[in-house]
C-alpha cells in the first residue's frame, strides 16, 4: 500500500504573528515557517506505517510557492520516499484555498492510487479544517476525521475520532482520507543518517496547471486584526475572595 | 567561503535546535539546583542522540561517525550551546584525538566512545601548569617495559562520567639553547587503573553540574600499549586533533548568546517604564543593536574558521580571533541582557544570572584570552622577525 501525505508550509507555531498594516493579512516575509504541526503528525503514522510493514510508500505532497521545498524535504528526512512539489503561486503571501488543494490532490491520487491519504486535521495558519473532507467528497472515498489512533485492518482502517463528547470509533473502508489530531503520536526528529539522504530522495516539480485546477480565489478577505488584548489579571488574597469575585460577575 | 547554508544543514540546525529545546531546556533547573545529572536523565539524552545517529557525529564514518566536516560540526555544536553544558555533555562527542588510536587501541578505546559505550575526558591541566602545558609535573619514568606515572591533574571536565581519560604526561627533557624543555606522551588510562584515582574537584560559578575532577597518579603502571600517539609525541597529537577545540568554545558561545539575546529582544518589547515599551528608548534600543551585531560577527568570524579547516587552509589565528572575539562577546551579550531586565536579571526566575555566570569560564579554558592574543600576535609579528 501506498500511503499519501499532503504537508503544508505554514507560519512556524512559536513565530509571534503579526497583521499587516494594511490588514490584509499577516506579514510572512523574512518570518521563520515550518512544516504545519498536524502534518507533521501525519508523516509520523504514515513512517510508522510502514515501518510496520502495512505501508510500502510514503509519497509527501506540498503545494503552494517554491519554497514549499524545504517542508517537503523536512518530510524525507523523517523517512518519506519521496515528493511531489505543485507550485501553484509565487507570492509566498498567496494562500491556495482548500477546495482548489482538494481538486489537485484528488487528481494526484487518480496518478498515485494510494490506499490511504493522511493529512493534518487543519493548517494552523487559516483554520480551515476542509481540505481532507472536500478531498473525500472528491473522490468519494470513506473519511475519518480527527483521528487520534489508526489501525489498518486487511482493506479497513479502524479510527479513533476525537469528538466533542469523548472518542468515538468507526471503521472505514479503504481506499480512505484520515486526517489526524494532535493526540495521535508524537512525531520523531529527523536523525542524522535521514538528513543527508533526503537531497537524494526523488522530489518531483509540478505546476497546478500541470494537473489542470484553476487556483484562483474564490473566497475574498475583508479584513485581518489582531485579537483583542486581553486584560490584566487581578490577584487575589484566598479563595472566598475568588468565589465572590466570580459570583459578583456572575460566573458561578 | 558561501555565505548561506545549504538544506541539509538548514536541517541539522533545525533538529539539534529542537533536541535542546525539548530534551534538554526541561531539565536545566533541575541540573541547575542540584549540581547533578541524574543518571536516567543522561542515559536518556545518550539514547535519544545515539538512535538519531548524532551521537559521535564529528567522527568520519569510516569509524561508524557521520562525517560531519568542521563547519556542520560548529553549526550542531553552536544549537547545543544553547543549552545546558551538563546536561548536553551525553549528546556525545568525543574528543577527535581518538582517531590517533592504532591497532587494538582502535577496538578498545575508538570505537566503543563513537558507539557510546565509553566515554572519555581529556587531561593536560595542573594545579602549577595551566596556560603553559610544558611546565607540567606530572610523569611517567620507565621501569622494565613499562612506565610508573607520578603527579596530579586538576580541572578535568566530564572525568566523573568518563570510562577511560587521554592524560598528557612528562616522559622525559631536553636541553635546549633556552633551557630545559620536557617531552610530553598522550596515554589513554582507564578508570580503575591501580595508582589512578578520580576525587571531586572544585565547585565553579559556571557550569553547574558540570564537574571538574582531580586525578591523581600514584605510582600508576601503564604499559606502551597505552600510549597514543608516539612516545614523547604528545605535542604532535595535540597539535594534530586539538588544534580544532577551541570551535568548540566560540560556537558555544554563539548558542547561548542567541538565547540570551532572545529574552532581551522580548524583554524590550514587552516591559514598559515612563508610558513606553523601554524598547522605545534608544539607551536600551541601541543596546540591543549592537548586541545583535557582536552575535552575528561573532557566528561569521567562527564559521569562517571552521570553514578554513575543511578547506585546509592555515587556520590556527582564526581559530583564536574566533575563541577570543565569540568568548568576550558572550560576556558582554550576559551582562547587557541583565542589564536590559533591570533587577529581574539578577533573580534566579530568570536564566539570565546563570547564563551570566556561565559566560565566565568562556574566556578561561580552552585557553585564556590573553593566550589567544598572544597566538594572535605571535602569528602576525613572528614572520616580520619581532
Ligand atoms: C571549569 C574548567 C574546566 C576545565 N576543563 C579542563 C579539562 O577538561 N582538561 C584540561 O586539561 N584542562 C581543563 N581546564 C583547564 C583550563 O584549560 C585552564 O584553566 C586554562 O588553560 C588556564 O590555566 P590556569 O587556570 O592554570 O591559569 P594560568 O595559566 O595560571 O593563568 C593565570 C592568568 O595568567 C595569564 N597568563 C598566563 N600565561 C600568560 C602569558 N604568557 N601571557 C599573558 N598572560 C598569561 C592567563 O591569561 C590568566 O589570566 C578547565 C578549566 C576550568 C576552569
Ligand atoms: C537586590 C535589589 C534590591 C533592591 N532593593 C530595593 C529597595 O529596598 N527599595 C526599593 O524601592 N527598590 C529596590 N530595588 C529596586 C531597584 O531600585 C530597581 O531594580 C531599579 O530602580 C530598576 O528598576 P527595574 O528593575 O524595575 O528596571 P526597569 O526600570 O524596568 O528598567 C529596565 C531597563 O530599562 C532601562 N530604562 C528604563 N527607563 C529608561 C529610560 N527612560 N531611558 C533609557 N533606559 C531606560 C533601564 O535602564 C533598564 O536597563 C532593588 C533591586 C534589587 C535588584
Amino acid at each position: 500500500m501506498k500511503v499519501l501525505v499532503p504537508v503544508k508550509r505554514v507560519i512556524d507555531y512559536n513565530v509571534k504573528v503579526r497583521v499587516k498594516a494594511d490588514g490584509s493579512g499577516v506579514d510572512l516575509a523574512n518570518v521563520k515557517m515550518s512544516m504545519n504541526p498536524f502534518d507533521e503528525i501525519a508523516v509520523e503514522e504514515a513512517i510508522r506505517l510502514k515501518e510496520a510493514g502495512k505501508a510500502e510508500e510514503v509519497v509527501a505532497v506540498s503545494i503552494g510557492v517554491k519554497q514549499a521545498q524545504e517542508t517537503l524535504r523536512t518530510a524525507l528526512a523523517m523517512g518519506a520516499d519521496r515528493a511531489i512539489l505543485v507550485v501553484a503561486a509565487d507570492d509566498v503571501h498567496t494562500d491556495i484555498e482548500p477546495l482548489a488543494v482538494a481538486k489537485i490532490l484528488a487528481k494526484i491520487v487518480e496518478e498515485e492510487q494510494p490506499g490511504l491519504v493522511l493529512a493534518g486535521k487543519q493548517a494552523i495558519d487559516n483554520d480551515m479544517n476542509a481540505t481532507g473532507q472536500m478531498l473525500s467528497a472528491l473522490l468519494g472515498w470513506s473519511q475519518g476525521t480527527f483521528a487520534s489512533e489508526l489501525g489498518v485492518e486487511g482493506d479497513h482502517a479502524v479510527v479513533t475520532r476525537e469528538v466533542d463528547g469523548g472518542l468515538q470509533t468507526i471503521k472505514v473502508k479503504m481506499p480512505a482520507i484520515i486526517t489526524v489530531d494532535l493526540r495521535l503520536n508524537e512525531p520523531r526528529y529527523a536523525s542524522l543518517p535521514n538528513i543527508m539522504k533526503a537531497k537524494k530522495k526523488p522530489l518531483d516539480e509540478k505546476t497546478a496547471a500541470d494537473y489542470g485546477v484553476d487556483v484562483t480565489p474564490r473566497l475574498a478577505i475583508v479584513k485581518t486584526a489582531e485579537p483583542e488584548a486581553r486584560a490584566a489579571g487581578e490577584i487575589v488574597p484566598d479563595v472566598d475572595t475568588l468565589v465572590a469575585k466570580l459570583k459578583e460577575k456572575g460566573v458561578v | 567561503m558561501q555565505y548561506g547554508l545549504t538544506d541539509e544543514q538548514e536541517m541539522i540546525v533545525s533538529t539539534v535546535r529542537s533536541f535542546v529545546e525539548n530534551e534538554i531546556y526541561p531539565h536545566e533547573n533541575l541540573v541547575e539546583r542540584t549540581g547533578e545529572v541524574p543518571k536516567e536523565i543522561a542515559d536518556e539524552i545518550k539514547r535519544k542522540t545515539l538512535e538519531l545517529g548524532f551521537y559521535a557525529c564529528n567522527f568520519p564514518e569510516s569509524v561508524g561517525g557521520a562525517g560531519l566536516n568542521h563547519l556542520e560540526f560548529a553549526l550542531v555544536e553552536r544549537e547545543l550551546g544553547r543549552g545546558s553544558m551538563a546536561l548536553n555533555h551525553f549528546f556525545g562527542r568525543p574528543q577527535n584525538i581518538l582517531m590517533a588510536c592504532e591497532g587494538e587501541q582502535k577496538e578498545r578505546y575508538l570505537m566503543p566512545a563513537v558507539r557510546g559505550e565509553r566515554m572519555d575526558a581529556l587531561a593536560m591541566t595542573e594545579p602549577g601548569a595551566g596556560s603553559d602545558v610544558r611546565g607540567m609535573k606530572c610523569a611517567a619514568r620507565r621501569d622494565g617495559g613499562d612506565w610508573v606515572v607520578n603527579g596530579t591533574k586538576h580541572f578535568i571536565s566530564g572525568a566523573d562520567h568518563a570510562d577511560f581519560i587521554i592524560v598528557f604526561v612528562a616522559t622525559g627533557e631536553d636541553m635546549t639553547p633556552k633551557g630545559p624543555k620536557k617531552r610530553i606522551t598522550a596515554f589513554l588510562v582507564d578508570r580503575g587503573t591501580p595508582g589512578f584515582t578520580i576525587r571531586d574537584g572544585y565547585k565553579s560559578v559556571s557550569h553547574r553540574g558540570y564537574k571538574n575532577m582531580i586525578l591523581e597518579f600514584d605510582d600508576c603502571r601503564l604499559s606502551d600499549a597505552q600510549v597514543l600517539g608516539e612516545v614523547d609525541g604528545g605535542f604532535d597529537v595535540m597539535n594534530t586533533w586539538l588544534y580544532a577545540t577551541r570551535i568548540t568554545v566560540a560556537t558555544m558561545c554563539v548558542g547561548r548568546a542567541r538565547r540570551v539575546f532572545d529574552y532581551a529582544l522580548t524583554y524590550s518589547a514587552e516591559r514598559e517604564q515612563f508610558g513606553q515599551q523601554i524598547g522605545k528608548f534608544q539607551g536600551v534600543g541601541f543596546q540591543i543593536a549592537d548586541m545583535i551585531t557582536d552575535i552575528d560577527a561573532a557566528d561569521l568570524l567562527t564559521l569562517a574558521a571552521a570553514d578554513r579547516l575543511d578547506q585546509g587552509l592555515p587556520a590556527n589565528r582564526e581559530i583564536a580571533s574566533a575563541k577570543l572575539f565569540a568568548s568576550e562577546m558572550l560576556a558582554r551579550v550576559t551582562d547587557a541582557a541583565i542589564q536590559i531586565h533591570g533587577g529581574m536579571g539578577l533573580m534566579d526566575d530568570y536564566p539570565l544570572e546563570r547564563f551570566w555566570r556561565d559566560a565566565r569560564v568562556e574566556r578561561i579554558w580552552d585557553g585564556t584570552s590573553e593566550i589567544q592574543r598572544h597566538i594572535i600576535s605571535r602569528d602576525l609579528l613572528r614572520p616580520l622577525g619581532a
